[in-house]
């Protein structure tokens, strides 16, 4: 085939031998270096700047590192499990934790809900209301986090804003208690990223050839048949993608809550993984403590990454 | 209910949705809405406990007052130049790699890519206490990459917008017929001339749709620019500028929400330019 001509061509003279010698398919075009050549730039920025201190953050957290650590003040001693069994002896971290996966949790199901069912509406009008949604859309993603985090901040002000007062709802601070702070960052994160649902969900289902649909509804399947036995299976990697990259993100939440609730809330009380080890960390010095909280988010999300890969194998994707 | 396409669908049904459809969207604009409002209120207009939807009054006070405060004017640019070498880089570093990774067979290819997807999933937060230190031995060694510098914003985000890019890319390139690589290879093209004149501009809009992931998230830093400019405040980002508004006693609510303006406007403009090719984009990356 051509492959051989490539071989001659390009891996000749160089290492002429590369495609035979393996047991499979040749590297087409070029010797067996040029892809590495390719990949040198990025492999060297993601070995300095991603695993190198990944090494790094998983040392701290086996170190006592605090301020006179850092400043060369005090040697570093190797503490073993210590920062880790105190970690885990301390009541917050428990409930940082839980408060951070139910959020989570809550921050990915009202997403979906939302971005799935916007979607569903945009197949079913016409062109201008249409782009009207997806111009609203578009603008709320693009939104920085900041920004959205203050507006957000501003529309719910107790005596400013005017969502409490077209609500009835007085000088309420919704800042003030927990659940009503929890619930106020929530929206914002679903305004903020509910437009990637939509408009992935929507490219996904405009995907699906509309002679399959008619044809269903020709031989009679109901709407709730067609949409469980031919889109919803068509749709279903699409609805992988978005789950996991929802997942991903809102369990690492960091400016909404930092900055709605200034920086975890009152007496931390809106506290998430993210914004406690920046505390443990920056605030308080405790560099191991931080790290070791660290540690525990690449945890979780490297086991959520476990099931993402396993559900890709399963619907067969080709890497 | 509705059928699922629009011909089919019933009158009064459709034009409930539609109806509903455009409420939404305004719900979904209005803090944008308010927050561009706000920032052309007067004063005593954001500061009213009546707020009205309105202004029959416009000014351009909280604007002026964003602009002379410190250097707003440079953080913007800061950003800007912060967002744009991120951009830049890592369009043509994820070129090249997804480049590698879905036209060459070789050892560790399906290793590489998976770690490629696993280090998309890796929380970037959990690393600013490494970065930290990272940035402070190596500002050591090179001045101009260490803490407090712009360098110290633009690496880490390159390595954070890589795995991603590369891996939406690797859609557009495989979609590149292998044809056209033999016929250019037959023309006598060389390697690196087929890879910049032939396939490049072909990827190019896929390369469109990344580069706005790598903005946003480069444009959005908060934290990196919160930890890494600790002293050097003339390198400091938008986000930085926007909290001095925030005050213990009473926050400067129209210079927040005309900082945020100016802040997320050349972000809107961004998106409203590539908007066709962000969701072409991103049906080609997930049909993939």
């Amino acid at each position: 085939m051509t492959l051989t001509v490539k071989e001659a061509r390009a891996g000749g003279g160089r290492t002429p031998l590369t495609g035979a010698r393996r047991g499979r398919p040749p590297s087409r075009r070029g010797s067996r270096w040029t892809p590495w050549l390719y990949l040198a730039p990025a492999l060297v920025v993601l070995g300095g700047l991603l695993v190198y201190p990944i090494y790094q953050l998983g040392l701290i957290s086996f170190l006592q590192y605090t301020q006179a650590q850092v400043s060369g003040g005090e040697p570093t001693s190797f503490q073993g499990l210590a920062n880790y069994a105190e970690l885990f002896g301390d009541g917050q971290f428990w409930q940082v934790l839980l408060a951070t996966v139910l959020f989570a949790a809550a921050c990915v199901v009202c997403t979906l809900a939302v971005g799935c069912s916007f979607a569903v509406l945009l197949t079913r009008i016409r062109a201008v209301p249409r782009l009207a949604l997806m111009l609203a859309a578009l603008g709320a993603w693009a939104t920085p986090a900041i920004t959205g985090s203050t507006v957000w901040v501003f529309l719910f002000d107790p005596d400013f804003g005017p969502v409490n007062r077209v609500l009835g709802l007085g000088d309420l601070s919704w800042t003030y208690g927990r659940y009503s702070a929890f619930a106020l960052v929530l929206m914002e994160v679903v305004w903020c990223s509910f437009p990637f649902v939509m408009v992935t969900v929507y490219a996904g289902i405009r995907a699906i050839p509309g002679e399959v649909l008619e044809a269903a509804a020709l031989d009679g399947a109901s709407q709730w048949r067609i949409w469980r036995s031919v889109m919803a299976p068509m749709l279903r990697p699409i609805l992988v993608v978005v789950t996991i990259q929802s997942v991903i993100w809102d369990f690492k939440v960091f400016t909404q809550i930092y900055v709605m609730t200034n920086g975890g809330g009152i007496a931390g009380q809106n506290l998430v993984l993210n914004v406690y080890a920046y505390q443990k960390a920056f605030a308080s010095s405790q560099y191991s403590l931080g790290s070791a909280i660290g540690i525990v988010m690449l945890l979780v999300l490297l086991a959520v990454t476990l099931v993402y890969l396993r559900l890709l194998r399963r619907q067969g994707e080709e890497l | 209910m509705a059928t699922a396409r629009t011909p089919l669908i019933r009158r009064p049904w459709r034009l409930a949705a539609e109806a509903g459809a455009l409420l939404l969207a305004a719900a979904v604009a209005f803090p944008l809405y308010w927050m561009v409002l706000s920032a052309f209120k007067p004063a005593g207009e954001v500061q009213s406990t009546e707020p009205l939807p309105w202004t029959l009054h416009p000014s351009l006070d909280a604007f002026r007052r964003v602009f002379q405060q410190q250097d707003f004017g440079r953080y913007f640019l800061n950003s800007l130049f912060v967002a744009g070498v991120v951009v830049i880089a890592s369009a043509v570093i994820a070129f090249l790699a997804a480049t590698a990774v879905t036209r060459f067979r070789f050892r560790f290819r399906t290793t590489l890519l998976i770690m490629f997807l696993v280090a998309q999933m890796v929380p970037v937060e959990a690393l600013t206490i490494p970065l930290f230190f990272l940035m402070r031995d190596v500002g050591d060694a090179v001045p101009g990459i260490g803490l407090n510098t712009l360098g110290s914003l633009i690496l880490p985000h390159l390595a954070f917008s890589l795995p991603f890019a590369i891996w939406m890319l690797r859609g557009f390139v495989k979609a590149v017929p292998e044809a056209l690589e033999e016929a250019a290879c037959l023309d006598g093209a060389s390697r690196s001339r087929f890879l910049w004149q032939i396939l490049f501009p072909l990827v190019f809009p896929g390369l469109v749709a990344t580069s706005v992931f790598s903005f946003i998230s480069t444009w959005n830093d908060f934290l990196f620019a919160k930890s890494f400019i600790i002293s050097a405040t003339e390198n400091s980002t938008l986000p930085m500028a926007l909290l001095v508004f925030f005050k213990p006693d009473e926050n400067d609510w129209g210079g927040i929400m005309a900082a945020s303006t100016v802040m997320t406007v050349p972000v809107l403009v961004f998106f409203v330019l590539v908007q066709r090719r962000l969701v072409s984009g991103l049906g080609g990356a997930v049909k993939d």
